[in-house]
C-alpha cells in the first residue's frame, strides 16, 4: 500500500509509516540533516531537516517543520525548497558554523566532511560572528580514535550512538548551553567494541581514526577497493582505501544483510598487519632443517620449487580457514582431493561440518545479521558474541529493543522516532536469554543469564527442545534449577513470534551445536521459523568446511614413511592449532615444506621454500560468512616485489608439479570458475559476481575518486615520467580514477559519493531506504542449499552432567576481540588493546586454590602449563574457569579440558 | 478578605503549621471533595472555575487535565512544577513558604480527581530551604490522615514526594522536568507524545504549577462556578504577581484578574507608584521572557484601551505591540534603567541555561550575548543591531522546547520598542562607557533617548 505526497508540486507514492526525512532520501531528494542517522532514527534536535508544510493546497503560508519528525501520511504536502526554509536551514548552519573553527584546509576530516556538504548545500556562505570562537580540551581516547572537540557541532550523533545503539557507558555530554561537550568523564581509551563507527557517525571531525593519521591521506588521495573483513566468520563489507602501496585504512560498506552501516573495532582498525615489518616480502629457502630461511633470488626458488614438487611421490596440503575459497581450491587442485587437509583442528574440523549440515537442515534457516535485528527472543547457547562476532552482538542488542519497539508501535509511536520508543518502552525488552560459563558483556542487556558449564549449558539446552517438542530426546537428572530455566527459555522462545537461537563452535562442545539444533527444530516443529545462528571462528571456517577436506591431525597421524614428501601449507600457523611437538614432529618427517604466508609465524620459520602471498589487501577471492553468504573481496593494491596472490602462486607451483591444468588459469574468474565447476557447493558463484570482464557502458570501475590529486606527481621523486597505471586482469576495478560514472553493483562499490554529498552520508542514496538494502540487492549471496530430507532426526545429548573435582578445573576458553584473532593482533593498534593472559575463576574457588585477584598465578593443564593472571567473576560456576584464548605468545592449548591452579610465589 | 482567594489566611501567625492551617478553614476541600464528590465532579469544578494554568502558558487546567490517559494500564503521575526560575518570578516561592498545606491541599484534590497514586514536588534546587518546609507540612499531612493509606476512609490513597532540582532553569519546562525527575539530563523532550499519555517513566502524567495547584482547594471550597465569576472574561479567578523592580512596594500581590495595569503599579496597596518618584520607562510584566513594553504601551494597548491584568487584556496586539501575563513576574523599569544593559542581563541568562540540545537555541544565545555584551560596551557596530533581530528570530519557533522562544522574545522586543537607545549605544559608545549604573544620578536624562516610538512618557 501506498499513499500520494506533495514536495515541491510534484507527486511521490511513497511508503507509508517512514517519516518525511528519509523519504525523500529514498527518493533522492537532498534534504539536508545532521542529528538524523538510519540506524539510529530521529530526535529532531538539530533542525537542520527543515522543510515547509502546507495544511491543503489552499494553504500559501505553510509552516516550518522537522522533516525527520513528520511521518508520512496520504495527502502531506511539503516544499523543500521554499524560500523560507531555505533560509531558515542556513540559518542553522550559521550559527553552528560560529564557533566551528574554520581548519577545513588543515582538517583530517576535510574532504569527507557532513558539515562542509551541508554548508554548501545549504547556501550558507558568509559569516557574521566577529567574536572568538569557544574551544576546549580534547581528550585521550585510546589508539584507535583521535578528539578534537572544537569542531563538534552538538548534533548528539555520538552519544546517541556509542550509548543508546551499542549500549556503551563512558561516553557522554557534559555541560550545557552553548557549551556542550562529548566525551569520556576523564581521558582514557573508549570501552565500546563499536567505538571506531564514531568516526563515520560523527558529520564531522571530532572523532578520527587514529590509525589512519598515523599515516594520513586526504580521502580523495585514496584509491577505495570494496573488501570483506577477514577478522570474524560474520564477513563485514568494507572499503579498503590505499595510497603509497599501503593500506591506509577500513571503511564500513553497506551491507543491508549483514553488518549495515557500522563495523567493530578489529575489523575496522585490524588491518595494521599488511603494512607491518614482519610482512615476508621475497621467497626464501633455508638450506638445513636447522637454520630459518633466507631470501633467494627467483631462479634458485624456481628451481627448488621444481625439485619439491616433481621429485615427490606424495605431495600434500594444509589449506587455511583465513585463504580464500579459491585458493584452497588451488591447493586442493595441486595436491589432489585425498592429499588435501582442511588446516583445521580434528574438534574444530567435526564442528564446522556438524554445523554445516546443521544448517543445510530444511527445517533450519541460517539468519542473517539484519535478520537476527529482527529476531524478538534469542538464546544464546555458550557464545560470548561481545568477544567472538560482535557485529552479531551488536546486532542483538537491536533485537532487544524489538519489544519496546512493539510496544510502542501499539500507542501509535513509529519506530523511527527514537527518543518517543525509548520514553514508551522503557525498560521492556525482547527476551534476550544468555547462556554463558563466565559473565559477558550481552548480560546486562539478557532477560536472564545461565551459568554452567558447557556440558551443563548443553543438557539445559536439550531439555528446553523437548520442552518445545515432546519428539525431542529429553534429559535426565536435571536440577530444579536446570528445568526452571529450560522451561523459562522454552516458553520465551515459544510465545515469540520471531525467536532464534544463537550458538557457536569456540567453546569446541558439540553436545552444544546439537543442543541448539534441537531447538531450532523443535521451534521449527511448533510452527516458527527455526531460526540458528552458528558463530565460526575464521572468515573461511564456513567455506573451508563446505570443501572436501581431512584435519590435518590425520596427516600427522600417518606413519613416518607415507606422510609425504613435500608439503604445502596455505595461509597457515599450524602452531596456533596443534601442540607444538605434533606440528614440530610433521614438519620435520616432510622433506620439503612449502609454506606460503604473507607474516612470518611459527609455521614459516620451519619452511624449507617460504612463498610471499598477498593478504585480502593484495589478491581477491570469496569468503562465505557463518551466514553461508558468499562474498567478494578485491585487491586494493597490486602487491610489491614478489608478493603474489596465493592462488596464483598455487598455479605456479602446479605447473612445476607437471599439473597443466592450471595453465589456462589466466585470471581470477579462471579458477573462481574452475572451482564452481568441480566443488558443488560452490556451483552457484558461478554468475553471480560480477567477472573480471563486467563493464558499465564499456568501461571499467574506478577504484579512485574523481578528485585523486598527484597521480602524475606521486612518484617523481623515484621518476618524472608518469609510470603507466597497474592493470588488474582479475576484477572489473581499475586502478584509476577515470571509469564508469555510473553507480556500480552494490558488491563494486568502492566510495560513496552523490552530487553534493562527498562524506559517507551519501551512503543513505545508495539504497532503496535508509537503513534498508543496497539498490539491486544487498551485495553476496547465499550459498547454503536446504538438503531435501523430509524427516526430522533430533540429535541426543552425549555428556553428563559436569560435576566439579576437588582440586581440578574445567578450563574454558574465554576469547578476546583483541588478541585471540591471528592477524589484527599484529598491528599496533590492536595489540595495545590486548589484555594480559588472565584466567576468569570464582571467588570461592580461587580461596579454596589460594590465590587471590590480580595476582600471578600457576595454570597447569594436561600438556602445558602457564603463568595467568587471575580475575574475580563471582558469576563463574564452580568448577569451572575461563581462559583468555589465543593472544599473542600464548602456548596452542586444547580446550576445554582440565587443570589445575596454584599461586606462583610457592 | 479583600478578594483574596489563596493569600486570604497568608497574614495569620502559624498559618504555616497544620493546626493553625486547619483551625481557618484547612482541609475542608479535601473532606468535601473526597466525601462528597466523585472523581469526576471534582474535575467538572475545575473545568468550570475556567482555571488556566498559572506557570506561563495559561492553558486550561480542565482541558489539560481531560487529555489524560485514562484508558493505560500503567500508574498515573501528578507532577507539581516548583521549580521557579524565571527571573523576576517568585511567587510560587511565596506560597510554599508562608501557605505549603495550600499547596498540599490542590495536590490531594488533583489527585484524587486525576487518579493518581504517587505525586512529585519538583522543586527548584535553590529552594533548598523550602524542600524542609514541603517535607515538614507532608509529614504533618501523613500524622493526620490527609495523606498514605486510604485516606480520610475513603478508598484514595496518595503518596507526595518532594525533589529538589539540581539548579537548571530549563527543568521548569515540563519535559525537561520529568527527564530530570526521571535522573537523566534535563533536556526537553519532542512533543508529540505529551505527558498526558508519555510522561513521567512513560506513564500518563500531569505536570501543574504550583499557584495552579493551590488554586484548586479554594474552588473546591467556594465552586467552580463562584471562581470563574472573579476575574474578566476567560480569565478567571485570582493571580499572583510578584512585583520587582523600581517600585515602592516589591512582593508578591494577589490580584483579581481584570485589575488596570496602571492601577497596579500606581496604586499604594499594590506597587505604590515607581521609586524616588521617577517615571515609568517599560514594564516586563510576565516573567523575563515575555516581551518588554514601553510605559506607553503598557499601560494602554496600541488602540488606546486600558491594558487590563488579564491573559487577553496584555496579549492585545500580538507581538506587535503586547506582551503575555506569563508567570506574573512583573518587572518595572524606570526612566534610568538601561534597556540595553537588560537586554544583556536577561539573555546571559538564557544562553547559560540553554540546555544545550537544539541547534538555534543552543548557538544563538550566545551569539546574542556577545554582540548585546559589545553593544552595551561602546563597541558595538550598526549592523550589531539588526543581526540581533536576525538571530532573535532565527531562534524563536524553531527549538523542541518553548525557552527558544522566552531567549528571542526579550531581545526582539527591546529593540522593536527601545531601537533608538541600541543605536545610541552604538553611536556614543564614549558616553555609554561612562555610565555608572550604580548610583542614581539626576542628570541620566540626557544619556537616555527616547523609547523610538516617537512618544515621551517621561
Amino acid at each position: 500500500m501506498m499513499v500520494k505526497i506533495q514536495i515541491d508540486g510534484t507527486y511521490y507514492d511513497v511508503k507509508p509509516g517512514k517519516n518525511l526525512l528519509e523519504t525523500c532520501l529514498a527518493l533522492g531528494i537532498d534534504v539536508p540533516h545532521f542529528c538524523y542517522h538510519g540506524a539510529m532514527g530521529s530526535v529532531g534536535a538539530c533542525r537542520l531537516c527543515a522543510v515547509k508544510k502546507f495544511r491543503d493546497p489552499c494553504d500559501q503560508k505553510g509552516r516550518i517543520i522537522m522533516s525527520c519528525m513528520e511521518p508520512v501520511n496520504e495527502g502531506l504536502i511539503v516544499s523543500v525548497n521554499d524560500p523560507d526554509a531555505k533560509m531558515f536551514r542556513a540559518a542553522i548552519l550559521e550559527s553552528l558554523m560560529i564557533n566551528h573553527p574554520h581548519d577545513c584546509p588543515v582538517c583530517d576530516e576535510g574532504g569527507e566532511c557532513h558539515l562542509q556538504d551541508m554548508l554548501v548545500m545549504t547556501g550558507h556562505n558568509y559569516r557574521r560572528f566577529d567574536f572568538k570562537k569557544r574551544t576546549h580540551f580534547n581528550q585521550y581516547l585510546g589508539p584507535f580514535i583521535s578528539h578534537e572537540m572544537n569542531r563538534c557541532i552538538q548534533c548528539y550523533r555520538c552519544v546517541r550512538f556509542y550509548d543508546d545503539y551499542t549500549g556503551g557507558k563512558d561516553l557522554a555530554v557534559f555541560g550545557s548551553h552553548d557549551h556542550l561537550y562529548f566525551g569520556r568523564g576523564e581521558d582514557g581509551i573508549l570501552e565500546s567494541e563499536f567505538s571506531g563507527n564514531l568516526v563515520e557517525v560523527c558529520p564531522t571531525g571530532v572523532f578520527t581514526d587514529k590509525t589512519l593519521k598515523e599515516h594520513y591521506t586526504r580521502k580523495w588521495d585514496l584509491s577505495n577497493t570494496p573488501s570483506v573483513c577477514v577478522h570474524c566468520s560474520i564477513g563485514c563489507n568494507t572499503i579498503a582505501g590505499e595510497r603509497y602501496g599501503k593500506l591506509r585504512r577500513i571503511m564500513s560498506r553497506y551491507n543491508g544483510a549483514v553488518n549495515g552501516y557500522f563495523l567493530c573495532d578489529r575489523g575496522r582498525f585490524g588491518y595494521q598487519f599488511v603494512n607491518v615489518e614482519n610482512r615476508i616480502g621475497e621467497a626464501q629457502i633455508r638450506t638445513s632443517k636447522n637454520s630459518n630461511p633466507v631470501e633467494a633470488t627467483p631462479d634458485m626458488i624456481a628451481s627448488a620449487c621444481a625439485e619439491a614438487l616433481s621429485g615427490s611421490k606424495k605431495i600434500a596440503g594444509i589449506g587455511s580457514p583465513r585463504a580464500s575459497l579459491e585458493a584452497n581450491f588451488a591447493l586442493q587442485k595441486l595436491v589432489g582431493k585425498e592429499n588435501f587437509f582442511a588446516g583445521v583442528s580434528r574438534t574444530e574440523h567435526t564442528l564446522a561440518k556438524t554445523a554445516i549440515d546443521i544448517l543445510q537442515h530444511e527445517a533450519i534457516h541460517s539468519p542473517s545479521l539484519k535478520e537476527i535485528e529482527k529476531a524478538d527472543a534469542i538464546l544464546i547457547l555458550g557464545e560470548d558474541l561481545t568477544n567472538t562476532a560482535p557485529m552479531a552482538a551488536l546486532a542483538v542488542r537491536q533485537a532487544a529493543r524489538n519489544k519496546g519497539i512493539e510496544v510502542a508501535g501499539n500507542s501509535g509511536i513509529p519506530p523511527w522516532n527514537d527518543y518517543a520508543v525509548r520514553l514508551k518502552a522503557q525498560d521492556v525488552k525482547s527476551p534476550i536469554i544468555m547462556a554463558n560459563p563466565f559473565s559477558a558483556k550481552l548480560d546486562e542487556i539478557a532477560e536472564k543469564t545461565y551459568r554452567a558449564a558447557y556440558s551443563d549449558i548443553a543438557r539445559v539446552g536439550f531439555a528446553v527442545a523437548a520442552l518445545i517438542n515432546d519428539g525431542a530426546p529429553g534429559v535426565k537428572g536435571l536440577s530444579k534449577e536446570q528445568l526452571s530455566m529450560a522451561q523459562h527459555i522454552a516458553n520465551a522462545l515459544k510465545e515469540a513470534k520471531n525467536p532464534m537461537v544463537i550458538t557457536g563452535t569456540h567453546g569446541g562442545s558439540e553436545d552444544m551445536v546439537h543442543a541448539a539444533a534441537n531447538i531450532a527444530m523443535a521451534l521449527f516443529l511448533h510452527g516458527k521459523e527455526g531460526a540458528l545462528s552458528i558463530v565460526f571462528p575464521e572468515c573461511n571456517s564456513m567455506g573451508l568446511g563446505m570443501m572436501d577436506g581431512k584435519p590435518f591431525e590425520d596427516l600427522a597421524g600417518l606413519p613416518a614413511d607415507s606422510t609425504c614428501d613435500t608439503l604445502v601449507i596455505l595461509e597457515n600457523d599450524l602452531y596456533r592449532r596443534a601442540d607444538q611437538s605434533l606440528i614440530d614432529d610433521l614438519l620435520e618427517r616432510c622433506k620439503n615444506v612449502i609454506v606460503l604466508d604473507h607474516l612470518i609465524t611459527g609455521t614459516t620459520l620451519k619452511s624449507d621454500i617460504l612463498l610471499p602471498v598477498g593478504t585480502f589487501a593484495e589478491s581477491e577471492g570469496t569468503l562465505v560468512n557463518n551466514e553461508g553468504r558468499a562474498q567478494r573481496f578485491y585487491r586494493v593494491f597490486p602487491a610489491e616485489g614478489t608478493v603474489i596472490e596465493s592462488w596464483r602462486q598455487l598455479k605456479e607451483l602446479m605447473i612445476f608439479s607437471g599439473n597443466h591444468e592450471s595453465a589456462s588459469w589466466e585470471n581470477f574468474d579462471h579458477v573462481a570458475q574452475a572451482m564452481s565447476d568441480s566443488i558443488p557447493a560452490f556451483a552457484k558463484i558461478k554468475g553471480h559476481m560480477p567477472g573480471a570482464d563486467f563493464r558499465i557502458l564499456n568501461e571499467k570501475i574506478k577504484r579512485q575518486t574523481m578528485r585523486f590529486s598527484g597521480r602524475t606527481a606521486m612518484n617523481a621523486q623515484f621518476s618524472v615520467s608518469e609510470p603507466k597505471s597497474p592493470v588488474d586482469p582479475d576484477s572489473p576495478l581499475a586502478f584509476s580514477m577515470e571509469g564508469a560514472n555510473e553507480t556500480p553493483p552494490s558488491s563494486l562499490v568502492t566510495n560513496y559519493w552523490t552530487p553534493g554529498w562527498n562524506s559517507n552520508n551519501a551512503m543513505n542514496f545508495y539504497l532503496d531506504e535508509p537503513n534498508g538494502s543496497m539498490k539491486g540487492g544487498d551485495p553476496g549471496f547465499r550459498l547454503l542449499e536446504t538438503a531435501a530430507t523430509k524427516h526430522i532426526l533430533f540429535f541426543a545429548p552425549v555428556t553428563g552432567a559436569f560435576t566439579p573435582e576437588a582440586g581440578e578445573w574445567e578450563i574454558v576458553p574465554a576469547y578476546q576481540i583483541f588478541g585471540s584473532e591471528e592477524l589484527s593482533s599484529q598491528g599496533p593498534a590492536v595489540a595495545e588493546r590486548i589484555p594480559e593472559p588472565f584466567i576468569i575463576m570464582n571467588r570461592r574457588d580461587a580461596e579454596e586454590a589460594g590465590v587471590k585477584e590480580h595476582e600471578m598465578i600457576d595454570l597447569t593443564l594436561t600438556r602445558s602449563s602457564l603463568q595467568v593472571k587471575l580475575k574475580i567473576d563471582d558469576n563463574i560456576p564452580a568448577g569451572v574457569a575461563g581462559l583468555s584464548t589465543g593472544l599473542p605468545g600464548m602456548p596452542f592449548l586444547k580446550l576445554p579440558e582440565s587443570g589445575r591452579v596454584k599461586n606462583s610465589k610457592k | 478578605m479583600g478578594g483574596k482567594v489563596l493569600l486570604a489566611n497568608v497574614d495569620i501567625p502559624g498559618i504555616r503549621g497544620f493546626d493553625t492551617y486547619r483551625a481557618h478553614g484547612g482541609y475542608i476541600a479535601v473532606e468535601k471533595a473526597l466525601r462528597e464528590m466523585t472523581a469526576t465532579e471534582v474535575s467538572l469544578e475545575v473545568h468550570k472555575s475556567g482555571l488556566r494554568g498559572r506557570g506561563g502558558a495559561g492553558f486550561p487546567t480542565g482541558l489539560k487535565w481531560s487529555f489524560l490517559d485514562r484508558k493505560s494500564d500503567k500508574p498515573r503521575y501528578l507532577v507539581c512544577n516548583a521549580d521557579e526560575s524565571e527571573p523576576g518570578t517568585f511567587k510560587d516561592r511565596y506560597l510554599m513558604h508562608h501557605l505549603p498545606h495550600l499547596l498540599l491541599e490542590g495536590l490531594i484534590i488533583s489527585s484524587y480527581a486525576l487518579g493518581v497514586e504517587t505525586c512529585y514536588i519538583y522543586i527548584r534546587g535553590e529552594f533548598k530551604y523550602l524542600v524542609g518546609v514541603l517535607e515538614k507540612a507532608i509529614k504533618e499531612a501523613y500524622q493526620h490522615g490527609f495523606l498514605g493509606e486510604r485516606i480520610l476512609g475513603t478508598g484514595f490513597s496518595l503518596k507526595i514526594y518532594v525533589h529538589p532540582g539540581a539548579g537548571a532553569y530549563i527543568c521548569g519546562e515540563e519535559t525537561a522536568l520529568l527527564e530530570s525527575l526521571e535522573g537523566k539530563r534535563g533536556n526537553p523532550r519532542i512533543k508529540p507524545p505529551f505527558p498526558a499519555f508519555k510522561g513521567l517513566y512513560g506513564c500518563p502524567t500531569v505536570v501543574n504549577n504550583v499557584e495552579t495547584l493551590a488554586a484548586v482547594g479554594p474552588i473546591i471550597n467556594m465552586g467552580g462556578e463562584a471562581y470563574a465569576k472573579i476575574g474578566r472574561g476567560r480569565s478567571t479567578g485570582t493571580k499572583l504577581i510578584s512585583a520587582c523592580g523600581h517600585i515602592n512596594n516589591p512582593g508578591v500581590y494577589e490580584i483579581e484578574m481584570g485589575l488596570p495595569v496602571e492601577d497596579f503599579i500606581y496604586a499604594p496597596r499594590y506597587c505604590g507608584g515607581i521609586a524616588n518618584d521617577k517615571l515609568l520607562k517599560a514594564v516586563i510584566p510576565g516573567g523575563s521572557s515575555v516581551p518588554i513594553l514601553p510605559a506607553d504601551l503598557i499601560l494602554n494597548t496600541a488602540q488606546g484601551e486600558q491594558r487590563l491584568m488579564t491573559f487577553e487584556s496584555l496579549a492585545e496586539g500580538d507581538f506587535e505591540s503586547g506582551t503575555m501575563l506569563g508567570s506574573g513576574g512583573f518587572i518595572v523599569l524606570d526612566e534610568d534603567a538601561c534597556i540595553v544593559r537588560n537586554t544583556l542581563n536577561l539573555t546571559r541568562f538564557y544562553r547559560h541555561e540553554s540546555c544545550g540540545q537544539c541547534s538555534p537555541c543552543r548557538e544563538g544565545t550566545g551569539w546574542m550575548e556577545k554582540v548585546l555584551h559589545r553593544i552595551e560596551h561602546g563597541e558595538g557596530k550598526m549592523s550589531d543591531i539588526d543581526l540581533l533581530v536576525r538571530v532573535a528570530k532565527n531562534i524563536e519557533g524553531n527549538t523542541i522546547c518553548p525557552l527558544g522562544d522566552a531567549a528571542a522574545w526579550p531581545v526582539a522586543s527591546a529593540i522593536r520598542h527601545f531601537r533608538r537607545e541600541f543605536v545610541y549605544h552604538v553611536k556614543f559608545p564614549e558616553v555609554v562607557k561612562n555610565i555608572d549604573h550604580g548610583a542614581i544620578q539626576s542628570d541620566t536624562e540626557l544619556l537616555i533617548p527616547d523609547s523610538g516610538t516617537g512618544i515621551k512618557y517621561w
